[in-house]
Formats: structure tokens, sequence, C-alpha cells
């Protein structure tokens, strides 16, 4: 009785049009960002490392995790966020753990994935 | 004019703004409300407006006593009262819904707060406590509470841990994001008191800023 009306109320705020993102992917998501008046898209192209709280939530957010001149730098985005102007997927990574905290630990060769046949 | 209205607490959400701020909101079920009783100034020395909230379909959870109040308007689970200006462009039968209140519009609300049960003096009150750590023995605890000898007494109203929340609260200047009335929602920027399906009352602020 409780659960239906909040899926209701937030169902218009769901994104339908984003492809599925995966835990493990390499992924590069343009997201709009604003600088004072003028609006321009900045891409953020990394490693998804979390998925947090269901697909169809507006509260839920998915971690992205690249590493630049040796620094992990982790961004977390609003998975339903209209901010988001596209997600491309580049490579689907072959992943045993839904959360892949284990990558902060590693670097170089060994903070790789490998590649999943599946779709 | 009714300046007010029941609701059921539904939840906790978030929604997004056109340009993508999220904004946490409450989802309210707010109405409809029928008007059970009127009090006016000349009966009850003051002018107010009875309304029942969620119907109550089954016949024998009404008694006899409350068949008699309900007599000319479908029995219902709860009962508030409103205080009103006027009771002129009132009729028992009335039903009000969500439609009162208009998007953006500020509103004062009232509800049950969650019981928290025996707490002490820094979540109760939200005194400072001691250090953790560092060789410290004092964490969490009272204190002081008063003087020796003079006065020999602690202070009336002293605070002291006890029982915390399960208390009438009301918050005030409260935004309303969004009306809804297809399915008789608000959405109520930020957080209310009281749990998930309790019963609380929303009125248009006393008194606009």
């Amino acid at each position: 009785m409780i659960k239906p009306l909040i899926n209701w109320v937030t169902a218009p705020h769901v994104r339908t049009d984003l492809p599925h993102i995966p835990v493990g992917a390499l992924v590069r998501v343009n997201y709009r960002i604003r600088e004072g008046e003028k609006e321009r898209i900045q891409a953020f192209e990394g490693v998804v490392i979390r998925k947090h709280r269901g697909a169809n939530s507006t509260s839920a957010t998915f971690t992205v995790r690249k590493v630049t001149q040796g620094f992990g730098v982790e961004r977390i985005f609003p998975l339903n966020s209209p901010r988001i102007e596209k997600v491309q997927i580049k490579r689907r990574g072959k992943v045993r753990r839904a959360k892949l905290y284990y990558l902060r630990a590693l670097s170089g060769k060994k903070a790789r994935l490998t590649e999943s046949k599946r779709g | 004019m009714i300046n007010g209205i029941l609701g059921r607490k539904i939840g906790m959400t978030q929604i997004f703004t056109e340009d993508g701020t999220r904004i946490p909101v409450t989802v309210v079920e707010a109405g409809p409300v029928t008007v059970v009783q009127i009090k006016t100034k000349a009966k009850e020395g003051y002018d107010g407006v009875q309304v029942g909230f969620i119907p109550q379909p089954k016949e024998k959870k009404v008694n006899k006593p409350m068949r008699g109040h309900f007599k000319d308007v479908p029995p219902t689970k709860t009962l508030r009262e409103f205080r009103v200006s006027g009771t002129e462009d009132i009729e028992v039968g009335q039903i009000i819904d969500c439609t009162i209140f208009t998007e953006g519009e500020k509103v004062d609300l009232t509800g049950k707060s969650k019981g928290k049960g025996f707490q002490g003096v820094v979540k109760r009150y939200g005194f400072k406590g001691g250090p953790a750590s560092h060789g410290s023995q004092f964490h969490r605890g009272t204190g002081s509470i008063g003087n020796s000898a003079s006065p020999g007494r602690v202070f009336r109203g002293k605070r002291m841990p006890g029982r915390m929340g399960g208390k009438r609260v009301t918050i005030k200047n409260l935004t309303i994001c969004k009306v809804l009335p297809e399915k008789n929602l608000l959405l109520i920027k930020g957080a209310i008191p009281s749990h998930n399906g309790a019963v609380v009352m929303i009125r248009k602020v006393a008194t606009p800023a």
C-alpha cells in the first residue's frame, strides 16, 4: 500500500532511455555541468565499481572510478539525473562481486578486469 | 474556509527538478476529509470544524455512540479538529481535498514523533558529552545537576535522561513541492515527524513570513 504510491510518485523521474549499466563496465558518462551562466558537457570515463539502491528508485546512484596521473578518482552519479546526457558502455568486465572496492587497493596491471563474453 | 487537512505519511523519496537538482521530499496522502461536525462560538465557545479521515468500512468497528455522531456522514477511522475563523461557508458532509494547497506554498505540519525510548542527555537534549579518549573518564554522562547545600535541591525542569519522542511535534514553514490530486498526494520538502502510515495535520501557515 505504501511502496506503490512512492513508486507512482517517482515513476516520471526514472529514466528509461539510458542503457543498463553493469558493475565492472568501462563507461563514459556525459554529464551536463553549469559554470556560471554557461552549460557544458563533461565526460568522465572509468570503471563502474558500485551501484546503490536499485534501478527504478530516484535515489539510485552509481560510482565510476578512474586513475588519473597516478591518483584514483571516483565520482558518484545519480542514476536517474536529468543531467546525464549519455552513458556509453565501452567494455563489460567479468566480475564476481557486486562492489569492486578491491580495485582501490590495486594499481597498474593488477587493476585490470577481463572482458565479459556475456551480453 | 478550512485552512488545513489531514494526511497519512507514506514515506520519503527524492525527485529531480528540471535542472537536475535533487530534492528530498516526504510523500503524504492528504485527504479527502469529510466535515463531521461544526463547532460554533454560540454553542462551544469557539469556531471549529471536526473532520474525519480514512473511511471505516466495517460497521461493527463503529460503536453505538459513534454511529450517532456519524449519522449524516460515512464513518471514518480518524477524527481531528481545526480552528476556523468563521463557519458560515462550511456544512456537514462537505469534502475537502489536497487542492486547497498550491505548489510552492508554505505549510505547518503537526504529527507524533517516533518514539525513541529512554535516552540519555546527549541524544535527548544535545548535551556535548565529554572526550571519548585521551584518558577521559567522562563520556556521555549527565554531569552535575546542581549545587550543594545552597539551594539544596535540584531545580524543577532540569534536563535529565528519560523518555524521548512519541510526542506531538509541529514543524513550521515547510514547502509544498508538488500537489498530485489524482492520488490525493502532497510532496512536502524535507522530513516530517511521525512514522510511515501515521496521521498528520497539515495547515496553511498561521503567520506568513
